[in-house]
């Protein structure tokens, strides 16, 4: 078909030119027929070639450059919305583990305390108790001192009362009475003493 | 250059004086501007075929180019004209690098002949009219008989419509060799005035050259999209009958 159409046109144009050839230009070169079957041929030789060449070689290529990247395109949108609904799934997984984590520290930090503060009381309440204990041990060892203080200063008193009276007079004197006199006085320092 | 403003349309010949036949086919100024334009496009698209997910700039302007003039022939001649996407993307190219190398000074606009236009109108026009038939059959004709016409009027419709066809080649070729015609001519002559009005004059045929180059730049554009969305049209007439 082509053939066809380029014949036809071809002929059409030979009789446009020769038709046109009796009428000399004046003033347009346009109108000088000297080149025009030069200029006819030229074109069908370049225009031709131009076409077979953009049609055979280099437009299939072009369409099919924009063809594949729009399915690329259109392939890499599809795996980013896939990307996007997974993150968002693995975003909701992270706010429920950390929500979960931040229940489990508050319950862990909660009985641990709790553990704590009876371990402090009961070591306080133990501590309290060995002190009292202590404080009673201390007070009657305290008080027995005080017994067997006061009897051994008796006796130094009733001792040395004795040597003292032998030493003056060279005679022994009854302990027992000795030692009635001597408490007696001391019982009554004490009374003196402790203020009664 | 002489100072005539059409001197710059003139064709002459190129080297040696090739005859067969006694039909001269010489290689001449136009035929170079020609294959400098076949050339020019070959090699920008070309190089835009590489097979890279993020284009660089020359692959963007032919992907560019080849979406847009996809998009312009589905609008106008809907999904059937698919099949003619090569030839509409060749001849848009063809005739915009043609205007486009015109503009550069000394050079020859190739566009500017009214025989390269009417014979790539000639070919549109015939092309067209045989898909027609093809398509339809002798249905084709019913192009000419316009749908609710009353049937006085409609000797008078036909008679029009046929004329109107007829003249498609003529007006296709002629308003894009007007108009680069007149253009170029146009520019020649304010570039005649900067030189004969001298340094004190000059300033103001200068600045209309410049801004006429702009327009220029625009009507190469904008005729090259004419052309090809014309083409699309009468395209669209001979596949998609709607009388």
């Amino acid at each position: 078909m082509l053939k066809k159409i380029i014949f036809q046109f071809l002929a059409l144009s030979l009789i446009f030119t020769y038709s046109a050839q009796s009428a000399e230009s004046g003033g347009m070169p346009q109108l000088n027929p000297e080149f025009w079957i030069s200029q006819i041929f030229w074109l069908v030789l370049t225009f031709g070639l131009l076409f077979i060449i953009l049609s055979k070689f280099i437009l299939p290529k072009i369409s099919n450059n924009l063809e594949t990247r729009k399915s690329q395109i259109l392939e890499n949108i599809e795996t980013a919305d896939k990307q996007r609904e997974e993150t968002e799934k693995k975003v909701k997984e992270f706010d429920k583990i950390i929500n979960d984590t931040k229940v489990e520290a508050k319950n862990f930090f909660n009985s641990e305390r709790q553990k704590v503060l009876d371990d402090i009381n009961n070591k306080r309440l133990s501590l309290e108790k060995d002190i009292e204990k202590e404080i009673i041990k201390a007070e009657e060892e305290i008080d027995q001192l005080k017994k067997t203080s006061q009897e051994k200063v008796t006796k130094i008193a009733i001792e040395t009362s004795s040597d003292l009276i032998k030493q003056l007079i060279g005679e022994d004197i009854n302990k027992s009475s000795l030692s009635a006199i001597v408490e007696d006085l001391s019982k009554k320092e004490m009374e003196k003493h402790n203020g009664i | 250059m002489a100072a005539n403003p059409m001197y710059q349309f003139n064709v002459y010949r190129i080297g040696p004086e090739i005859k067969i036949n006694n039909i001269d086919i010489s290689f001449t100024n136009a035929s170079l501007f020609m294959v400098i334009s076949s050339l020019a496009i070959l090699i920008i698209f070309n190089l835009g075929t590489k097979r890279s997910i993020i284009p660089n700039k020359i692959q963007l302007l032919a992907e560019l180019s080849y979406s847009f003039i996809s998009k312009m022939i589905s609008d106008t001649a809907g999904s059937k004209a698919k099949p003619y996407f090569s030839f509409i993307f060749s001849l848009f190219m063809f005739v915009l690098f043609c205007n486009m190398f015109g503009m550069i000074p000394y050079s020859f606009t190739v566009t500017s002949h009214i025989i390269v236009t009417f014979v790539l109108a000639a070919f549109i026009f015939i092309g067209v009219t045989i898909i027609g038939f093809i398509k339809h059959g002798l249905g084709y004709l019913k192009l000419f008989v316009p749908s609710g016409v009353p049937m006085v009027l409609l000797p008078l419709i036909v008679v029009i419509e046929i004329i109107s066809y007829l003249s498609r080649p003529i007006s296709l070729s002629v308003r894009l060799f007007a108009n680069m015609m007149a253009g170029h001519t146009m520019m020649k002559v304010f570039g005649g005035f900067v030189v004969s009005l001298g340094i004190v004059g000059g300033w103001l045929p200068l600045g209309f050259s410049v801004a006429l180059t702009g327009l220029e730049i625009l009507v190469a554009f904008l005729q090259a999209y004419v052309f090809a969305i014309l083409t699309c049209i009468y395209l669209n007439d001979a596949l998609n009958l709607h009388h």
